[in-house]
Order: C-alpha cells, then sequence, then structure tokens
C-alpha cells in the first residue's frame, strides 16, 4: 500500500490526466527513495495507481539505471566509472573502497551499510575522480582518506 | 503507377507501400525480422538493409533500412551490392554471438525464419570468440514453450502481444545486450491470442507446448487443408499428422478469414482427436444376466446388417443431425431418413434464433463482412456478445476498428500506415467508436469506448432506442430510462458520422429481440445510405449449414417419439444432453426402441445407445462446412484414420445400402454427396466452387499431403512389415497420401503448408499473396452462400420494451468460455487446464439483497437443473440476473 | 583577444553559492528579455532574432535552432497542446558544463525556456534533469517555485495574455534518455528507446504533439540575445556562428576546468587555461566534445574550437568538453572504458548496436589484457564503418565509433604493441 504521502507527491507529477502512466519513472523514484528498492509489492502498489501493469511498469524500472529492484545497503555508494575518472585513478578508487568493505561491484556488505556501484560520469569530470553516496557528491577523492568520507555514514 | 529502379531495372509498383514491402512483391529475397505485414515496421533489427542511390549519376549511394524507405516514384536502390550485403551478414553475425547453437534440439528447427535468413545472407563463419550470455526462461503456462537464449530481440512478440491483441503481460524488459521478453513474473499468459506468439517470432523462443509432448519436424507431418471445428468463424488451419496421431494445428492465410492469426482455443483444441476414450469399431449395447448394459465392440459387417436389419423391419426411424457435423453428414442422414424425418439437431430456442437470424441475413438489405473484413469498419456496435469467448477472432479484428478513425491524424501528417510506431504515436489514447453492450463484460471492454450493462431484454430495449434514433421511422421501446436514451443516442450518432458502420449481435443471450434489435439498428443506416455491415455469431462450426437445410428441432424429435409417430433414432454427431433438458433426452432415448449414434466421441448420448458407429473427427474425413456468415469451406481429410473410423457420411450410406434402400453404387464418393446436394437443395448450389473435386490434377498429377522431404516413408512402419506398406488410394479427394504428386503451384484450396526454397517458416506466406497482405494468388479459398438482397426495404422489427423480471426471480444468463464453454476442445489437455471451475455470478446489489459474499456457495434453480457453486461478485454486469458458464460439467445444458 | 572579458551566460555564477534569488536576480537585470518579449515582440521575431544570430544547438548537434523552431506548425489549427522540453539529461562521458548552468543560474534557463516557448508558442514545457543532479534539482525546484510566484510562468504571464507551463522532471537514468526522441519517450513513462524520425518532433514529439527538445545552454543563451541584439551576440564569437561557449578540460592537467570564451576559441588557448598538462607528462591525444567525437592530437593545439572547423578536422566540437590523454595513460585502457560504456547505455532496440558494442568491448578488453589477435584490427576497423552513422537506429552507436575509429588510426602502434607484447604496456 502506497502511503497518502506517497500518493500525493506521485500525484503531483501527473501533468496531464489521460496519460497517468507518464509519471511511472518519478514514482519509481519517488518510491524508492522511501523504501530503498522497489520490491514486487512497491511495483504492484504503483502500476495499480497509476493504471498499468506489473509488466508494463517492471519493463519501464529495469531499462533504468538508477531503480533497484533487487535490496541494496542503507547508503548507495555511485563510484563514477566513466572515461575522465578513469584516467585520474577509478581502478585504484573502486579497489581501495571494496576493500575496505570487502565487497565485490554490486554487493551490499554483511552489516547492509553500503553497497557499491559503479556509475555512468557524473558530469564533474574537472574534478575527477568523483562518487556519490546516497544524495552526496565527492569530488577528486584521494583513495587513501576514504575513512573520513565513509565514517559519516551509519 | 510509380516506378522503381532495383539494381537499374525499372518496376512499377502500386505506391504507398515500403521498400521492403515491394521487394517482396517482386519477389525478391530481401532478409528481414521486424517488419511482419500485420504489424508494419519499425526499423529496429537492421536485416532488411539496401543501398539507395541519390540520382543515376550517385555511385556511392548509402545504406538504408528498406522497411522504413517509402517505395517514392524514381528512387534507386539496389539489394545486391557488396556494402549492403556484407552489412545483411553482419546483422546475422550479431545476432549468432549469443544464439545457441541448438538447431538440432530446437523445435522451431526446420522451419526457423532465422536459418532461413542466415543462409539468405551466407553468414557461416564464426569470428565471435567470447562467451554467450544466458537467461532464465520461463513457464509461461500450458500453451506456450519459453526459451530465452534463442532470442534475437527483434521485438515482433511485444508488438504483437501487446500493441495488436491488446495483451498485458508480456513486455520487454532490461536494456542493452540484456533485453529480455517474457512476464514480470513465470504465470500463465493471460492472452486468448498467445499461440499465435508461435508464428510470430522468428525463431524458437515461443514454440507450441503441446507440440512439444509428441514433436515432429516440419517436413515429417502429413497436411491436408483444413478449417478450424471450435466455434462459427470458420478459421483456416493446417493440421499435421504423423504416426497415427493430429500433432498440431497451424495457422493457414486466409485474407477473407482468418488472415495470420488463430485463437488458442483453435490453436490447441486439436487434441480431443488422440483421446484414447474415443470409439474405434462399431459399439452394439448388450445386456449381462444382471441386466446391466454395456457396449462391445463388434465387426463393419455386424454392425451393418443388425442395424440394417432393425431399420428393414418397418422401423419408424427418424434422425437428428448436428451443427458440428459436415454438410455431407448432415445431407447423409437426411437423405437416410427422409427430408419429413430429419431434425437438424438443435434445440427449440437455438432453431428459433437461428431460423430469425437467417431470415434476416437473406430477407434484408445489411451484408455479414467476412471475418477479416472486420478491421476495415469505423465505427462498431456489439449487442448481447461477448465476443472474445463466443467468436474470438472477431474481437482481434474489432480491436484493431479502433484505430481506423484516429489514423487520419497520422495520415495528415504524411506518415505512412506501415510506420507503426509513429502512427501510434500520433493516434496516442484517441479511439474510433466501438461501443459494447452485454450483460456483462469481456476483454474487448479496455478497447471501447463505452459499456452498457444489460438483461437480454434490457438490450433489445437500447437496440431498438438506437435503431429509432438513427431513422425516426423505426419502431421505439416506450418508456425507456434516461441512461438507456443517453447510451442510445451517443451509439447512433458514432454510427451515422462514420464512413462504414458495423453492427455485431448474436444468439448468445438466447434472445430473439436483441437479434432483431440489431438488425433494425443496421437497417436503419442501409435507409440512411449508409454501406452498414451486420455481423451474426453463430455458436458451432456448421450451424449456419444446418440452418440451411430444413428439418425440425429437438424438442420436435422427442414429441414424435413420445407420441410413437418414431421409434428408432439415428443421432449424428450431437450429444443431445448438451441441448435439451436431462430429462426430455432421458425419456427419448429409453423410449425409442433403439438408437444409433454415429460420433467420434463416446458422450453421455452415445453411451445409452443401441449402437455406435465410430466416425471421423475433422482430421480423418472430408466435409463442407458454412461459417456463421455463409461462407462454405472445406476441410480436407488429413490421415487415415486407425480402425473402423470413417466418416459419418460413409456410416449412414453403408447404413442406407445396408437397409436395401439405393444402389450399393449411388452416392459412393464424396463428390457424389456434393452434387446430389446441389441438386436437391439450391441454398447450396455453389458450394462446389467451395474447393476442387476429387478429379482435380495438376499436370496430371494428385496434390501430396506429405512433403517432398517426408521421411522414414520405408522405415516408419518396419515394426509391422519391413517391406513398404501400399499407400492408400484417395477417391474421395485430389490428394494423395503420400509425397507422389504435384508438389507446388497447386490453387490456394487445396495449399495446406506455404513453401517455396529458401523460405521454410510462416513468412513463406508472403510469397503466394497477390500483395503484402492481399488475397492468396488465384483468390482466397472458400464461397458464399449469403448474399444479402440488394436494395430490399424489409419492414422493421417492431419494438419489445423491458419486461421486468418477476420481483425476486432472477434471469439466468448462460456464459460463454472460450476454454471450456466447446464441447470437442474441452476435451484437449491443454484446454482442460485453462477451464475455470464452475462458478455463478451476481451483480453487488443483487448478492447484498439476498445477503451473499463473494465465495459463498450457492444453489441456482433453472427451469429444472439446479447448480450448485461458488459465487463470483462482479460489478461489470447487469442487475437482476444470474450468470452461469455454459457448456461446463453439470452445466452442458442451461435453459 | 577579443571579447574574451565577455561571459554572459556565467558572469552570475559563483562556485560553491547557491544562485541568486529571483529578487536579486531581477535586480541584476533578469527576466528583462522576458518583458520585452512578451510586451513587444512576435513569436516569429524571437525566431528571426535567433536566426540572424546564428546560434547553433549547444547539446552536440549543432543544429540552427531557429531553423529548427521554424519547422513547427504555427497558427490556430496547429495541434495543441505544444511542448517545449529542455534536454538536461547531460551525461555524455567528460561533459560537465549544463551542469554549472543548471545549479549555477536557474533563472536563466527558465528566462531561456520562456522566450523559447513563446517563440514556438508552445503550451508546456518540460525541463528534463539527470537523475544524479540533486543540487540542481533543488535549485531548479526553487527557481521554478519563485517564478510562478512572481507571474513569469503560468496563466497570462505579465499580463501578456500568454500562458506557459513548466515542469521538473527527473531521469531515473540512461544515457540514450539524451537522444531527444528517446527522452520524449522517457517523459511518457515509456522505455526509451529513441523513435524513427520522420516524423520530427517538431510535427510529432511529445504524445504526438509539436514538440521542440533543447540543451540547456542554448536556451540559457537566448535571454542576452533578446536583451543585446544580433549584432552584439555575433560579436562574441571569433566565427560564422555567434555567441560564447562553455568550454572544459578533464583529464591530467594542471587546473582542469570550465570556461565561458568566444566561439572559435582555440585548443591551445582552452589548453593554456587549463595549464598545460602536468609535469611530467605530455600531451598524445584530446577528445574534443564529449565521449563520442573523434580524437584530435597535438598538432590540433592551433585549432578553432567551432562546429565546422572541427568537422573539417574529422572530428566534432561536440559538448566542447575535453578530455585530455596524456603520454602515461593507456589509449587502448581508455577507448575499452568508453566502448563499455555506450555498450552498457546502448538501448537494446537495434542490432549493430546492441550485439555490436559488447562485441567491440570484449576485443579490446582482450587486446588490453594481453589476448588479443592479430586479426582483432580488422574486426575493430570493419565494425568502426558497420557501426557508423546511418547503419544504426540512432546516433548513440555512430559516436561510439568516433573514439574508436580516430583511436585505431592515432594509436595504431599502441594497439599493435598491445597484441604483439600479449600485454599492456602501462601495466
Ligand atoms: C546518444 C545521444 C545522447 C545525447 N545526449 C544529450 C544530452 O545529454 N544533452 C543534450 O542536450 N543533447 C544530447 N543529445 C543531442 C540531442 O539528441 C539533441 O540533439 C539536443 O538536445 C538538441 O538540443 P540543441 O539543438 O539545443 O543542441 C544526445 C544525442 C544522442 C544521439
Ligand atoms: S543505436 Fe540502436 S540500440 Fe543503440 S541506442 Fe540507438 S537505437 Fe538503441
Ligand atoms: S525488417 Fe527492417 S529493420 Fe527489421
Amino acid at each position: 500500500m502506497l502511503s497518502d504521502i506517497l500518493k500525493s507527491e506521485i500525484e503531483s507529477h501527473i501533468h496531464e490526466p489521460e496519460h497517468r502512466e507518464s509519471a511511472c519513472t518519478e514514482a519509481l523514484r519517488i518510491v524508492q527513495r522511501d523504501r530503498g528498492w522497489i520490491d514486487d509489492e512497491s511495483l504492484k502498489d504503483i502500476a495499480e495507481f497509476l493504471g498499468m501493469t506489473t509488466h508494463e511498469l517492471d519493463g519501464v524500472a529495469t531499462f533504468f539505471n538508477l531503480i533497484h529492484r533487487r535490496p541494496v545497503g542503507r547508503h548507495v555508494i555511485r563510484v563514477c566509472s566513466s572515461v575522465s575518472c578513469w584516467v585520474l585513478g577509478y581502478d585504484a578508487l573502486r579497489e581501495a573502497l571494496l576493500a575496505k568493505l570487502d565487497v565485490l561491484l554490486g554487493q551490499t556488505t554483511a552489516d547492509g551499510r553500503f553497497t557499491v556501484l559503479p556509475n555512468q560520469c557524473l558530469g564533474t569530470c574537472d574534478r575527477a575522480p568523483a562518487m556519490m553516496i546516497g544524495a552526496d557528491l565527492y569530488q577528486d577523492i584521494d583513495p587513501t582518506r576514504l575513512d573520513e568520507i565513509l565514517d559519516r555514514y551509519a | 503507377m510509380p516506378t522503381i529502379y532495383i539494381d537499374g531495372k525499372p518496376h512499377a509498383i502500386d505506391g504507398g507501400q515500403n521498400l521492403l514491402e515491394a521487394c517482396i512483391e517482386l519477389g525478391l529475397n530481401v532478409p528481414y525480422f521486424c517488419w511482419h505485414p500485420a504489424l508494419g515496421s519499425v526499423g529496429a533489427c537492421r536485416q532488411c538493409a539496401v543501398k539507395q542511390y541519390k540520382d543515376e549519376s550517385d555511385s556511392q549511394g548509402r545504406i538504408v533500412m528498406s522497411c522504413m524507405t517509402p517505395a517514392t516514384d524514381g528512387i534507386r536502390i539496389t539489394v545486391d551490392d557488396g556494402d549492403s550485403k556484407d552489412f545483411r551478414a553482419s546483422v546475422i553475425e550479431w545476432m549468432m554471438t549469443n544464439h545457441p547453437h541448438d538447431c538440432p534440439v530446437c523445435d522451431e528447427g526446420g522451419e526457423c525464419h532465422l536459418q532461413d535468413m542466415t543462409l539468405m545472407t551466407g553468414h557461416n563463419y564464426r569470428n565471435f570468440r567470447f562467451d554467450k550470455k544466458t537467461y532464465n526462461n520461463q513457464n509461461l503456462g500450458p500453451l506456450i514453450n519459453h526459451e530465452m537464449n534463442r532470442c534475437i530481440q527483434c521485438y515482433r512478440c511485444v508488438r504483437y502481444y501487446k500493441d495488436y491483441a491488446g495483451g498485458g503481460d508480456l513486455d520487454a524488459f532490461a536494456a542493452h545486450h540484456h533485453v529480455y521478453f517474457g512476464r514480470s513474473q513465470d504465470g500463465t499468459l493471460e492472452s486468448e491470442f498467445s499461440g499465435n506468439l508461435v508464428e510470430v517470432c522468428p525463431t524458437g523462443v515461443f514454440t507450441d507446448k503441446t507440440l512439444k509432448r509428441h514433436f515432429t519436424r516440419r517436413w515429417d507431418y502429413t497436411t491436408a487443408p483444413s478449417v478450424c471445428v471450435h466455434c462459427a468463424l470458420g478459421c483456416n488451419i493446417t493440421p499435421g499428422e504423423r504416426y497415427g496421431k493430429l500433432r498440431r494445428i497451424r495457422n493457414r492465410y486466409n485474407r477473407a478469414v482468418n488472415g495470420y492469426f488463430l485463437c488458442d482455443r483453435g490453436r490447441y483444441g486439436y487434441e480431443f482427436v488422440n483421446s484414447g476414450k474415443r470409439p474405434k469399431a462399431p459399439l452394439r449395447l448388450q445386456r449381462d444376466g444382471t441386466g446391466e448394459a454395456f457396449h462391445v465392440p463388434v465387426t463393419r459387417d455386424e454392425a451393418m446388417n443388425e442395424i440394417g436389419a432393425l431399420l428393414k423391419n418397418g422401423a419408424k426411424t427418424i434422425g437428428i443431425g448436428s451443427p458440428r457435423a459436415s454438410l455431407e453428414a448432415n445431407f447423409a442422414l437426411r437423405v437416410l431418413v427422409g427430408a419429413e424425418n430429419f431434425y437438424l439437431g438443435l434445440s427449440k430456442i437455438e432453431y428459433s434464433l437461428l431460423s430469425t437470424i437467417l431470415e434476416i441475413v437473406i430477407g434484408g438489405p445489411a451484408r455479414q463482412p467476412g471475418l477479416g473484413a472486420l478491421k476495415d469498419h469505423d465505427a462498431v456496435f456489439v449487442l448481447g456478445e461477448d465476443l472474445t469467448n463466443v467468436a474470438p477472432l472477431a474481437a482481434l479484428s474489432v480491436r484493431q476498428t479502433i484505430l481506423n478513425q484516429p489514423r487520419a491524424e497520422s495520415r495528415k501528417m504524411g506518415i505512412p500506415d506501415w510506420n507503426d510506431l509513429a502512427v501510434r504515436r500520433v493516434i496516442d489514447v484517441n479511439k474510433g467508436p466501438l461501443f459494447i453492450a452485454a450483460p456483462f463484460g469481456g476483454k474487448l471492454d479496455d478497447a471501447a469506448t463505452q459499456t452498457f450493462f444489460g438483461t437480454p431484454s434490457q438490450l433489445a430495449e437500447l437496440g431498438f432506442a438506437v435503431a429509432h434514433a438513427i431513422d425516426p421511422a423505426c419502431p421505439a421501446a416506450d418508456g425507456i430510462s434516461a441512461d438507456t436514451a443517453a447510451f442510445a443516442k451517443r451509439v447512433a450518432d458514432a454510427l451515422r458520422a462514420a464512413e462504414k458502420p458495423l453492427v455485431i449481435s448474436g444468439p448468445s443471450c438466447g434472445s430473439e429481440s436483441v437479434v432483431r434489435a440489431a438488425a433494425n439498428v443496421a437497417w436503419a443506416l442501409c435507409r440512411t445510405e449508409k454501406p452498414a455491415s451486420l455481423y451474426y455469431t453463430a455458436h458451432e462450426c456448421n450451424t449456419t449449414g444446418l440452418g440451411l437445410m430444413s428439418g425440425g428441432h429437438i424438442e420436435g424429435a422427442a414429441e414424435a417419439i413420445r407420441n410413437g409417430d418414431a421409434d428408432t433414432l439415428i443421432i449424428l454427431e450431437n450429444d443431445l444432453y448438451r441441448r435439451a433438458d436431462a430429462a426430455l433426452v432421458d425419456e427419448m432415448l429409453s423410449t425409442a426402441k433403439d438408437v444409433v449414434v454415429v460420433d467420434h466421441l463416446y458422450h453421455p448420448t452415445a453411451q445409452k445407445a443401441s449402437f455406435v458407429l465410430p466416425a471421423a473427427s475433422f482430421a480423418e474425413g472430408d466435409g463442407t462446412i458454412v461459417n456463421n456468415i455463409g461462407r462454405a469451406q472445406r476441410m480436407m481429410q488429413v490421415y487415415k484414420p486407425e480402425g473402423e473410423i470413417t466418416e459419418s457420411w460413409r456410416w449412414l450410406r453403408r447404413v442406407r445400402t445396408a437397409t436395401g434402400v439405393g444402389q450399393s453404387t449411388d452416392l459412393l464418393y464424396f463428390d457424389s454427396f456434393i452434387h446430389a446436394l446441389v441438386d436437391e437443395i439450391p441454398a447450396f448450389s455453389r458450394i462446389l466452387e467451395a474447393a476442387p473435386s476429387a478429379a482435380f490434377r495438376v499436370g496430371g498429377q494428385k496434390i501430396p499431403r506429405q512433403t517432398h522431404r517426408f521421411s522414414g516413408r520405408t522405415a516408419m512402419k518396419a515394426n509391422v512389415a519391413v517391406s513398404e506398406t501400399a499407400i492408400a488410394s484417395d477417391p474421395d479427394s485430389a490428394f494423395s497420401f503420400s509425397m507422389e504428386g504435384f508438389q507446388m503451384l497447386t490453387p490456394a484450396a487445396v495449399m495446406s503448408s506455404f513453401w517455396v526454397p529458401g523460405w521454410n517458416s510462416a513468412q513463406a506466406i508472403t510469397r503466394f499473396q497477390e500483395e503484402v497482405n492481399g488475397p492468396l494468388e488465384g483468390g482466397d479459398p472458400g464461397i458464399r452462400l449469403i448474399e444479402p438482397m440488394s436494395g430490399s426495404t424489409t419492414p422493421y422489427f417492431s419494438a419489445t420494451s423491458n419486461q421486468p423480471s418477476k420481483a425476486g426471480q432472477l434471469v439466468a444468463i448462460p456464459r460463454y468460455h472460450i476454454f471450456g464453454s466447446e464441447e470437442l476442445s474441452s476435451i484437449s489437455p491443454a484446454i482442460a487446464e485453462l477451464t475455470p471451475a464452475l462458478y455463478v455470478m451476481m451483480h453487488p446489489d443483487d448478492a447484498q439483497d439476498s445477503r451473499l459474499q463473494d465465495g459463498d456457495i450457492v444453489e441456482v434453480q433453472i427451469g429444472g437443473a439446479v447448480i450448485t457453486a461458488p459465487l463470483r461478485i462482479n460489478n461489470d454486469m447487469a442487475r437482476a440476473c444470474v450468470v452461469v458458464p455454459i457448456g461446463f460439467t453439470n452445466t452442458q445444458h442451461v435453459p | 583577444m577579443r571579447n574574451m572579458s565577455e561571459k554572459p551566460l556565467t558572469e552570475r555564477i559563483r562556485p560553491n553559492e547557491a544562485p541568486a534569488s529571483l529578487k536579486d536576480y531581477e535586480r541584476a537585470g533578469g527576466y528583462a528579455s522576458v518583458r520585452k518579449c512578451l510586451s513587444s515582440m512576435q513569436p516569429a521575431d524571437v525566431t528571426q532574432l535567433v536566426k540572424d544570430g546564428t546560434l547553433r544547438g549547444r547539446g552536440g548537434a549543432g543544429f540552427p535552432t531557429g531553423i529548427k523552431w521554424s519547422i513547427v506548425p504555427q497558427g490556430a489549427d496547429a495541434p495543441r497542446p505544444k511542448y517545449l522540453v529542455v534536454n538536461a539529461d547531460e551525461m555524455e562521458p567528460g561533459t560537465f558544463k549544463d551542469r554549472v548552468l543548471l545549479e549555477g543560474d536557474p533563472h536563466q534557463l527558465i528566462e531561456g525556456i520562456i522566450l523559447a516557448s513563446f517563440a514556438i508558442q508552445a503550451d508546456i514545457a518540460y525541463i528534463f534533469l539527470r537523475g544524479e543532479y540533486i543540487v540542481a534539482q533543488e535549485r531548479i525546484e526553487k527557481a521554478i517555485h519563485e517564478a510562478y510566484e512572481a507571474g513569469f510562468l503560468g496563466k497570462d504571464i505579465i499580463g501578456s495574455g500568454y500562458c506557459l507551463e513548466l515542469h521538473l522532471h527527473m531521469s531515473i537514468g540512461r544515457y540514450i534518455c539524451g537522444e531527444e526522441t528517446a527522452l520524449l519517450n522517457a517523459l511518457e513513462g515509456k522505455r526509451a528507446t529513441p523513435r524513427a524520425k520522420p516524423p520530427f518532433p517538431q510535427a510529432s514529439g511529445l504524445w504526438g504533439k509539436p514538440t521542440i527538445v533543447n540543451n540547456v545552454e542554448t536556451l540559457s543563451t537566448l535571454p542576452h540575445i533578446v536583451n543585446r541584439g544580433v549584432e552584439w551576440f555575433k560579436g562574441l564569437s571569433r566565427t560564422p556562428n555567434g555567441g560564447t561557449k562553455l568550454f572544459g578540460v578533464s583529464g591530467k592537467v594542471k587546473r582542469p576546468g570550465l570556461w565561458e570564451l568566444p566561439l572559435g576559441t582555440t585548443v591551445g588557448e582552452i589548453m593554456d587555461l587549463a595549464g598545460g598538462m602536468r609535469d611530467g607528462l605530455s600531451l598524445r591525444g584530446i577528445i574534443p566534445g564529449g565521449a563520442s567525437t573523434d580524437f584530435l592530437g597535438p598538432e590540433h593545439l592551433d585549432l578553432q574550437m567551432d562546429f565546422d572547423t572541427v568537422g573539417k578536422a574529422g572530428s566534432r566540437m561536440g559538448t566542447g568538453t575535453m578530455i585530455v590523454l596524456d603520454d602515461k595513460t593507456c589509449p587502448v585502457g581508455m577507448v575499452h572504458n568508453l566502448t563499455q560504456f555506450f555498450a552498457h547505455e546502448s538501448c537494446g532496440w537495434c542490432t549493430p548496436c546492441r550485439d555490436g558494442l559488447p562485441w567491440l568491448q570484449n576485443v579490446l578488453w582482450a587486446i588490453e589484457t594481453g589476448r588479443g589477435r592479430e586479426d582483432d584490427m580488422k574486426m575493430l576497423h570493419r565494425h568502426t564503418k558497420l557501426l557508423g552513422p546511418g547503419m544504426t537506429f540512432c546516433a548513440l552507436a555512430p559516436g561510439a565509433m568516433a573514439p574508436l575509429g580516430s583511436a585505431l588510426t592515432r594509436f595504431k602502434d599502441d594497439f599493435d604493441q598491445h597484441i604483439r607484447a600479449k600485454r599492456c604496456p602501462w601495466r
């Protein structure tokens, strides 16, 4: 069940009543922000609310990069893997991070704190290497000083 | 007529089509995947690349996708220059990077469009040295097998299932080279048209799951052209047999009827033919010491002698025919018992509904469109029918009509109709008018402009109101409600405003007023100079054909037996318990001295018969059936059945001979019956044109039922005899039971499978059409027996207004289910698995009045019968009625 | 250098500072162009102005903006509603220019949106913003709210009778959403696969209605053209195409960054602003305008950055954000990284891109990790043709072939060395 708050927030993205489904990507984003990932029930809830079939909505949900159809940690780390960051040491940063958290790319730490994912160009190439944790952007990252950053996240 | 230049040569074309279509029509081999004649172009697969030149001087040229390029006047292309050939081969190479090399174990192998296109492009050497990706497959239910690893991502499946057929539970998932086609989770596909995926998919992702259990390669089938017997629409099919078993049903293109598609009942209902319960020898009823009655097999001669004897000795014999038996079979019975003793085998109500419908379509001015022409109409009014369940393919065609009016917009913008996604984008949510009025909701409602739920008498009232709104001279029902009036006005305006309006109705409500009201609507439009079409459904494959023969109804036959006018009963392919009250049938069967049943099912009626003669199913014999609009079509015998099984008409001729009536030489062959029928009943004078006679030859040769690649001919019966067994001869048709004969260039009516070198898949059909989506070369098989009286001014029917049912009483309304209501298919395992459990359905308000909850077990008394089943509460239905699925165990017959 | 000082697009932007509120923005002359336009200009005037200003799209394709607009059906019987869509999906690797405008000066963008919408008489406008740009999201939401409050959006804008609704749409992430027709599908809540053209969005765009898609930088330029006129605008540029351009440099240079400069500023001048290569490194190659442009080389330092000149040199100016390759970084690894990006971002609609790019990625990785074969080079070369313009459904795959194709010739020796030595010399 979608809460009324979620419903009204989704509703606010329906700008053409005869095209409720046009809000489905926003709905996925909003519900994921609330629940961490899109489980089958959320999928059903959203589909019903927007008058789509779950199959159609899942087709959209699985198309895009930022929607999780599997559980993730409390904080999702998105390491920019694109060209400028690669030139400025993406590989080293990634390996340092994975070693520190003792996971593989795409995995979630045992304590459910972090999930590490590669991400396409974060659009801050002049401040590479870069990554995002949740909504926070980190630039010019020095792999040897990752702890300072990670410690900010419970 | 525009001219296009292909490799320097000028070709005149009709115009309007794209380059790919033009090339196909010219017989050129341009490979393709995502284009489909019924689905149009989307330019996804890139397989149809050709090179286009700016002008004569241009030697460079550029690659274009032929399916996305209009074939405009003067355009110059080449289909076989190095660049485009290399690119087309590369497209296959890319697909092959992941496509498994499992052709030997793939059910598609041998009729695979991907195999054909691979050969056509000449790609053969594998350069890709990395791992293939793999997918999980899904369980999609009893009809469709899913093997995603074979997918080449042409997107045809979703475009057919979702965009064309309106299905909601198949889609594309993920992106880049992980794109996946299936459902969000495993589960049975919900569409009644899912089986077409088997032929729409160009490779082995979606294959026939029922075929899997008795798989046979394409070239090993014995086939003949046939017609679906599972409803009245007469879709053309190609049954395939091997080792005495019916293996599968495939679509047989006929533009005037089913086009490229079948419904799942038609495709998967066939397995009743292989049922072990079928009688294979004549059966005689006998009683043991305790008086217990049981059937024992007897020889053909014993049966004929004994039956002959009991008919000879002054028996007063009557015959009961069948709407699921061929014209020839019914006629053979009529000849045997005499026209005056022939009963059609319809219940009184079925009988009167059919007579009314025939009067209307024969006497009235409105023409019945062919099934294939339904989709060309631009405003539709459905009165009292749940098309998806009663006339499935009609529902699929009507779904297409809602695009016709909005398409004017995209045409105005110069977007060609074949540019499918662009057209749909412009049409967006707009819908052409489709109004559905019925006792309860149906699967087509999502396409409807507006729906109306009412009891049969409310529906009739509505229909008359619509007719009156179109032509004030047309009588109106008085005292109609405001809602009814408002809905009627909307419908009337839409029909009047349309170019090609269509009215659809039928017998499913069991109400003659509904049938008449629909006629008034169409006739009213005709008087306003609109070429209005009128389309009535029917319930069985030869209902209309039977109606064109004269004869009484079952209650009449019962009467004759009760008052001693008859004492012997011959029943043709008919389980009377499905048509009349059990009590009445019991009385009939016990009163009659002797009962002879000719049928291929051992049903309750047969179980009580003194004699049962094992009849051929549609696949095992020749016969003509007439579809709902009066189109006569021929079912050709596919294979010789085992044991004594043979066509009913042949049994009845033998009985006739055994009784000493007539010579053993007359009515000997199938064609003799047709000729006799034509001589006796003028309505059938044209059925000779339905298909070539047995004497037909091509180049002096018969037409083979087997392909020239048919394997195992000498080996397959080695367990019986090592020497090659004699090939059976076929005096009744132009076909031979072997691979001998003239393989190709046969007329459409005797064309069972479509094949030309290099085109082994269902896609080969375009090679046999006069133009893309056009009729088969030489004309589509079948012949219309019914044409309306042109310029007729038949008087309108007088209107009937709604009679509310007596207080506390609910009207019982039968509901037909595509899976479960039809006698033959419901015996087939796959269909049986999809048949819902028995239930009764009520409107929430009525349920409340009688203090009932969803799921409560309720008892419904209808006439004599009592039905006990769980209650379904449903908003989308009429008030004051209770809906009961018909044709299920315990509801074979609902009065 | 003429005009080097004039930076109309970025003069108000303060690094690491929130953008001006609408009040301050107006005090600094903001929304003057809207007042002027809505009070004294006809839609056609605006389009003409933009045509005369020879403004070309900043989204990468460089299509003349005024001409694009003039194809939109106008007049009473034109289909309604009409849409203006802002392409703020900036996801092209190496590109970080729109972010600066979106975070730094949202009102400037909104001002441009109103002008463009008025020119085509749009009823509804959407900003399609990339999902990761969360700071931009907050600032734009605030700015839109202020603009509605102040009557610059909504019904009867500042009493002119013209009405415009503006909505912000957050993407959920796919590079292909930047392709304008795929973007429209995404906005409609569909899988973001591109659409066939024709019909073009101007005729059949969002929900089949007339639609213009423009880039953030393109639109942010408009207020200044309207305020200060065609001659001034053309004067900003050193080329026949008017205006300044945001140029950026990333890679191992001393001061990577973004600068607003006259169109036609040379590669060398931009490199100087970036402080040149880091000590001990020398320049091997430059991808001039985002991942999908061909490599330039050290010989191109005098090349003017503008659409036609860079085109003549065998590349494209693209987004104008340069990615620098130094002599200590493996070109094969770099091209592999780019190809991996394109392979992953393929929408999966058409065969060559969907199945061809992963193959190329595999081969490049094999070469980079010492498993390359002699004939791999032939295979790579062949694909740069087979995935070229016109072969695939949209321009993604051809874009992917630009850096690969140019690298194959420019860095041939490096590839051969990898294959012969069966290892990457830089590892
Ligand atoms: C694969 C692909 C990605 C693109 N990404 C972007 C993008 O992120 N931002 C953008 O403005 N244009 C992008 N474009 C170009 C747009 O399709 C379109 O040309 C542009 O937004 C038009 O705006 P303009 O005329 O103002 O330049 C992309 C094109 C392609 C083929
Ligand atoms: S080139 Fe084809 S597969 Fe690639 S992004 Fe464009 S449409 Fe999609
Ligand atoms: S058939 Fe033309 S692109 Fe698929």
